[in-house]
């Protein structure tokens, strides 16, 4: 058959493989390499396809070091067998060879060779031939991602820095792409040390050396901070013909080059101008482009035009959206065109949504629509138009159109007051069609707001009040709200339905926000109408011109990182790029410098990670503003009414400390916390507004019972975190678990993890919409906990989570939170609201998350601490089953920042003393005793607080250099 | 860097990975299968997607995911933009880029990825020089090689590798030597259902076959370079000549390459070849609607419009479509609801017309999409956006060589909305 034909049974093969002719063996060769590709095991064949490499021709030796990469790493003791081949070839008169021998010696990614590495390598450094010093270069990368330590030990790095003088401009690209990649994983390092000579030397290799060879020179560029504005000039100058390249990804690096130094250059300058000029049509181009290649374009233009509108102000017209664009092309574009719609263009971005609104694709027809809403709101002159427009695609009535117009029109009303009310006629029309949350709530507010114009406004908002239970939390908060809007407008007619659904919503619901809502809308209308009414009907600020527009700061960082994944998720690079342990912050027009926190190792207890959080997108409201929705104008503004003792605990607790409160309802047993108790009244007691008290019977006395935050698993499931995880390099980073189940959460099943990055705590999850219906306005908001773990910013959920769809994200977190203790230690009580409800849950973090990058204590400190130390703080355990040596182990801990501070080596028992420190600055040291042959590690804990129990957990995954690291320690 | 490729088909089979550093499991693919599950077409897969420790930069083409994975932060445009060029390079060598051709020569493909990328950072990746090293198969070769022995691997250092211009290979020698230049153009277009131009702009290339002997240095020049609104070069191209003025001057690569593309919208008003009369309607009563398309020309600069092809991608309720056409063929393919009207050369004197009923499927709603129009066509010897090259000269060498200059005028994306 042809597959025996192609793939031989492995016994033919050797027999072939040792065959004495070379043609037969070279195609022997070719046949193990097929079967590998396509995934057989031929790892049997090794010693008899390395006997093959001592050849003198090419292809058979190109062949077998093929093979000696894909299976070096599963037969070690095997590949020290090639390491004579290959130190024999870096000598070879052939450059070829020379080269071919260091990049592949590289690639074998065994511990044991590297050592035998370093003498070739150091030749092939300083080679008279640069085919073979370019290929060095990269092979120093390769190496120090086996083995940092060594490469630093031999002074490669410092090598390779040399070699961004070279006078061949392939070998300077190369150099300084090896050296960016290194100093990815160090983060302080300053490897690239960029001074005006080394950039002069960079800006002329960049003119000669290939595009790939380009863009590692720009990006390097892009790092550097000029010192005045004639040397920013003088570097634009330079670059700005990169613009003009055939690969885009050098044009987009050239881009990010100028849109960096161009903030240093003055307005008025000429030059300026010329540069915004010539920045346009390389953009515009972009985007005739692949799609691939469009998609990373438009997020990056949609950076750009935040920061300078200027550029593609005239460009309108290339953003219109193609009928077989890609839906991902699609969205992008629309975006785009909103951020440029001005006064001059309104009219034809208008008529280009109008277009949209009609297509087949939902979710595009959707965000259509909303951008007409978003184009009311940004230009003034054409609201009308707008509205007019909407009205025109509510007339359609096809269903979901109808209901984003509903939604967008609310806000245009919140912009516009008193101008457009004419067409509330035609949207009571459609109640009956509206079946999403978001429509009806927006239709039910403007119900409310305009309670007073509506004839009938009493039946509608009755009509939704027949199946108040089933509706979402969003639609009942709002249903509450303007009912009691419409009954402070007309009192004499409403009173029955206000007592209604201020009954639903107390006695009836378990949703503590609607309750509380409604406790305070109750007590309010019951002691002080005219308060009720100052508060319920206060002026409302006018929403914002653009609502999504990416935070100041972040913009910044984004706008030094273009071109990169960064740019792509508008995220900072800190937040989400695995390996990187520590990127600098980029901001413009200078570097603050990295993000690492510094801490004196004494600091109190309450010190934690310093790093500001990372940026914030205003248009994701705090918790409590969302909680409570468009209308109630927080008391503090406004003089809180008198309220009776029994209510104010719970009541001010709620507004002050928001949801963690809540979630500590039943936990927090040390905080004096009281739940919201019904106020004590009777019908006498009713405030001034005589007529209001007549319906008023007293809330019901029964009180929420128990939030039923799902108790924490326990630490059995903890010793699993570890089984499994095939992470070869890097901190240890659990896998995701679920936290909440779909079933708890009304649909919404989250799944999550801990990471630490680049000195940021950060919780990653994954949420999964199991509902029928759309999931939005997320939040987050964690219970005090014992290392003070809180949000540093607001779960950025920007799109509607809709039904079957997963979503992810990061969390960053900060340690400055209340301190709370927890038991297990390492406990985190988790609130997350959307749309439909408010759900708890409760997860337990590694402690190894805690451990901060500054954790390596000072020699003399650490040996005096060590002694301070009583033996009562000291806790010693086993490890089973490590089959590291002492340097793996104590690299494999350094990177989840368990820092070896010395070695000892006693009767061929390795001691590795280590430190580490946990945010709060505690710091804690080890000892670990490894004994060659020994699988069994013993460690010894100690720290100044007293320590019950502190446990190294460490499991070995099947597969080899997959060990991982868990340590969770418990400190009292 | 670029850390693993995995090439993938439309069922999402995985049938070729390859790992420059560690090797990656092929689980990670999951994630993309997820989003490739949820999208409606292949391409509109997400380019690219986030996992829990690795990114998965991915593009389409052929039939074929190529999905890439990184680790660290790489510019994605790098990653997408050397993708395509493993693409390119499989085309260039095989004829075409498939997965019954990659799977045939697997072990070739091993070795272009190998000499592609090192630790995941590009090597090799002009055409020449990879061809210096690998021989690309053909079946004379094989034949050659397998009686004399000889192999398929170069073995001697590519001299593109190093020199400052690393396209050109040395020692070129022809007995015919020769240097043509296509200039082709694509409008991208937008009409409304009126036919006014809602937006319109030409891509422009200039593709150059060109095999000389030595190294000439070659200088081409336009009668009206200013049309260009912008403009990339293939690395030959000396900037600061053209900045200077704007003439190209280079020494090319040896056989095909893109010399430059340019792009042409706001200077001059894009001439539009055609105009569409169109009406498509849906009964509100009754199963059924109506359609008729008459084409013409427009500006076509006297020259005959050629190949013209309507495809409208019609509302999921369409069933069938019972037409007449004046000229050329339809056909209405159901599964896909696309309508393809193949016409051919446009008559002036006799425009072609397409009309009849559109039947649905019972009971459906009226559709509320409008279908869209895709024009194809084609204009052989003008460039709609009137370039024109003046001349083509050689230093350098001393032969003469046979030059020449062909123009073509395509439809891009050219749109007519309903």
């Amino acid at each position: 058959t042809t597959d025996n034909q192609n793939h031989p049974p492995i016994f033919e093969l050797k027999a072939e493989l040792n065959s004495d002719k070379k043609e037969k063996k070279k195609e022997a060769v070719k046949k193990v390499i097929a079967s590998m590709t396509v995934g057989k095991d031929v790892s049997a064949l090794f010693p008899d396809v390395v006997n093959c490499m001592q050849t003198d021709n090419l292809e058979l030796k190109k062949l077998v070091y093929l093979y000696l990469m894909n299976y070096a790493k599963s037969q070690p003791d095997m590949a020290i067998m090639a390491v004579n081949t290959f130190v024999k070839d870096c000598e070879d008169p052939n450059p070829l060879i020379r080269a071919l021998a260091v990049r592949t010696m590289g690639c074998i990614r065994v511990d044991k060779i590297t050592e035998y590495l370093c003498e070739p390598l150091r030749k092939c450094l300083k080679d008279e031939d640069p085919y073979v010093r370019k290929t060095a270069a990269v092979c120093v990368a390769k190496l120090h991602d086996i083995n940092a330590q060594l490469v630093e030990d031999q002074g490669f790095l410092d090598t390779l820095k040399d070699l961004i003088s070279d006078s061949n401009p392939m070998v300077v690209a190369n150099a300084v792409a090896a050296l960016s990649e290194i100093a990815e994983s160090h983060p302080n390092s300053n490897l690239l040390d960029l001074n005006p000579q080394t950039i002069n030397k960079l800006l002329t290799a960049l003119n000669e050396c290939t595009e790939w060879g380009q863009i590692f020179i720009l990006d390097c560029l892009a790092n550097y901070t000029p010192r005045d504005d004639r040397e920013s000039q003088s570097i634009c100058e330079r670059v700005t013909p990169r613009l003009s390249h055939a690969n885009s990804a050098v044009v987009l690096s050239a881009v990010k080059v100028l849109m960096k130094f161009m903030e240093m250059l003055p307005k008025d300058l000429d030059y300026y101008g010329t540069l915004l000029k010539k920045l346009a049509p390389p953009l515009v181009t972009l985007l005739s482009a692949e799609p691939e290649l469009q998609y990373v374009a438009l997020r990056n233009i949609n950076l750009i035009v935040q920061r300078r509108p200027e550029i593609l102000k005239h460009e309108m017209k290339v953003f219109f959206v193609k009928y077989n664009d890609p839906i991902y092309v699609k969205l992008e574009k629309l975006d785009i065109m909103i951020r440029l719609a001005s006064q001059a263009n309104i009219a034809q971005v208008l008529a280009e949504l109008k277009e949209y609104a009609t297509e087949v694709d939902v979710d595009f027809v959707r965000k259509a629509v909303r951008a007409i809403g978003r184009c009311a709101i940004k230009v003034e002159q054409s609201a009308e138009r707008c509205v007019s427009t909407l009205l025109d695609l509510i007339q359609t009535k096809v269903n979901y159109v109808v209901q984003e117009a509903i939604v967008v029109i609310k806000d245009i009303f919140r912009k516009y007051p008193n101008k457009y009310e004419s067409v509330i006629a035609t949207l009571c029309e459609n109640l009956d069609s509206l079946d999403e949350p978001e429509a009806r709530a927006a239709m039910i507010w403007i119900v409310g707001e305009y309670a007073e114009r509506i004839d009938n406004a009493d039946e509608l908002l009755e009509s939704f009040l027949e199946g108040f239970h089933d509706e979402s939390t969003q639609v009942q908060l709002q249903l509450l709200t303007a009912i009691v809007k419409l009954f402070l407008k007309k009192p004499t007619e409403t009173q029955e339905l206000v007592q209604q659904v201020l009954s639903l919503a107390t006695q009836d619901s378990d949703n503590p926000d609607l309750r509380d809502r409604g406790y305070i809308y109750w007590r309010l209308l019951s002691t002080d109408p005219v308060a009720a009414k100052e508060v319920v009907l206060a002026e409302k600020p006018l929403i914002s011109e653009e609502t999504d527009l990416i935070e100041p700061t972040l913009l910044e960082e984004l706008i030094c990182h273009i071109g990169t994944l960064a740019s792509v998720y508008h995220k900072p690079p800190s937040a989400f790029v695995e390996g990187s342990r520590g990127v600098q912050h980029k901001r413009i027009p200078g570097n603050l410098g990295s993000g690492e926190s510094v801490e004196s190792p004494d600091n109190g207890s309450a010190a934690g990670v310093t790093e500001a959080p990372p940026a914030v997108i205003p248009s994701q409201g705090d918790l409590l503003g969302d909680l409570l929705n468009l209308d109630l104008t927080p008391p503090t503004t406004t003089g809180p009414p008198p309220i009776s003792s029994g209510m104010q605990m719970g009541a001010m607790d709620l507004l002050g400390g928001g949801l963690d409160s809540l979630v500590g309802l039943r936990h927090n047993t040390e905080r004096s916390f009281r739940s919201p108790s019904p106020p004590d009244y009777s019908p006498t007691e009713v405030g001034p507004g005589g007529h209001m008290g007549a319906g008023f019977g007293a809330p019901p006395a029964v009180m929420p019972a128990s939030f039923n935050a799902p108790v924490s698993v326990g630490l059995d499931d903890l010793f699993d975190l570890g089984g499994g995880v095939g992470m070869p390099m890097g901190a240890f980073n659990p896998p995701k678990t679920v936290w909440l189940p779909a079933m708890k959460a009304k649909g919404l099943e989250i799944s999550g993890t801990f990471v630490r990055r680049a000195g940021v705590i950060q919780m990653e999850m994954n949420l999964t919409n199991k509902a029928m219906s759309v999931m939005t306005d997320f939040a987050i908001q964690f219970n005090r906990n014992s290392f003070g773990l809180a949000s540093a910013g607001p779960l950025q959920i920007l799109t509607p989570l809709s039904p079957n769809q997963s979503i992810e994200a990061a969390l960053p977190l900060s340690t400055v939170g209340p301190v709370m203790k927890m038991e297990p230690l390492n406990n985190l009580q988790v609130a997350v609201k959307n749309n439909i409800d408010v759900f708890y849950f409760s997860c337990q973090y590694p402690i190894s998350m805690l451990f901060v990058e500054d954790g390596k204590m000072e020699r003399q400190v650490f040996l005096a601490t060590w002694k301070d130390i009583p033996n009562d703080n000291e806790s010693q355990f086993q490890i089973k089953d490590c089959h590291l040596n002492s340097d793996a182990a104590s690299n494999k801990l350094q990177s989840s920042n368990i820092f070896t501070i010395a070695k000892r080596t006693v009767e061929g028992q390795d001691m590795l003393y280590q430190s580490m420190k946990l945010t709060n600055g505690i710091w804690v040291l080890a000892e670990l005793r490894v004994q060659a042959g020994n699988p069994n590690y013993t460690t010894i804990l100690k720290s100044k607080q007293r320590i019950t129990s502190l446990i190294i957990i460490h499991t070995v995954s099947e597969r080899p250099f997959c060990t991982n690291w868990n340590l969770i320690c418990y400190i009292l | 860097m670029i850390h693993s490729l995995f090439l993938i088909n439309h069922s999402g089979d995985i049938f070729l990975e390859k790992h420059w550093k560690s090797v990656i499991s092929h689980s990670v693919c999951d994630y993309f299968f997820e989003a490739k599950e949820k999208a409606v077409d292949p391409e509109d897969v997400p380019p690219v997607l986030q996992t829990p420790h690795h990114y998965l930069i991915t593009v389409h083409r052929g039939k074929l995911f190529f999905l890439s994975v990184v680790q660290t932060e790489v510019p994605p445009l790098f990653v997408i933009e050397f993708l395509h060029r493993v693409a390119d390079t499989f085309q260039d060598y095989f004829g075409e880029c498939s997965e019954s051709v990659i799977k045939d020569n697997v072990v070739t493909v091993y070795e272009l990825l190998e000499e592609m990328l090192d630790n995941g950072f590009p090597l090799a990746t002009e055409s020449n020089v990879l061809k210096e090293l690998i021989r690309p198969p053909t079946i004379l070769r094989s034949v050659v090689n397998t009686l004399t022995g000889s192999s398929n691997v170069g073995d001697t250092l590519p001299t593109g590798q190093l020199s400052t211009i690393p396209w050109r290979r040395a020692d070129v020698k022809y007995t015919n030597n020769e240097a043509y230049f296509d200039v082709i153009e694509e409008i991208d277009a937008i009409l409304d259902k009126s036919g006014t131009t809602v937006f319109a702009e030409i891509q422009g290339v200039i593709e150059a076959s060109v095999r000389l002997t030595g190294m000439p240095d070659l200088t081409l020049s336009f009668m009206n370079p200013r049309l260009l609104d912008d403009v990339s070069f293939h690395p030959c191209v000396r900037f600061k000549r053209w900045e200077s003025e704007r003439t190209l001057s280079f020494i090319p690569p040896d056989g095909n390459f893109t010399l430059m593309n340019y792009h042409v919208s706001s200077q001059n008003p894009v001439a539009i070849p055609v105009y569409v009369k169109q009406s498509i309607s849906f009964f509100e009563s009754g199963p059924c609607g109506r359609l008729d398309i008459t084409i013409g020309p427009k500006q076509t600069m006297g020259k005959t419009v050629e190949a013209l092809m309507v495809k409208i991608h019609m509302p999921k309720a369409v069933l069938s479509a019972n037409l007449t056409a004046t000229q050329g063929n339809y056909t209405y393919d159901l599964p896909n609801k696309v309508l393809v009207w193949d016409i051919g050369k446009l008559n002036p004197q006799k425009l072609p017309n397409l009309k009849g009923i559109l039947s649905l499927q019972a009971g459906a709603p009226k559709p509320e999409d409008n279908p869209s129009l895709n024009i194809d066509l084609r204009i052989q010897q003008v460039a709609i956006s009137g370039l024109k090259v003046s001349r083509l000269e050689m230093f350098g060498e001393k032969y003469k060589p046979f030059k020449g200059v062909k123009y073509v005028t395509k439809a891009g994306k050219f749109q007519v909305r309903t």
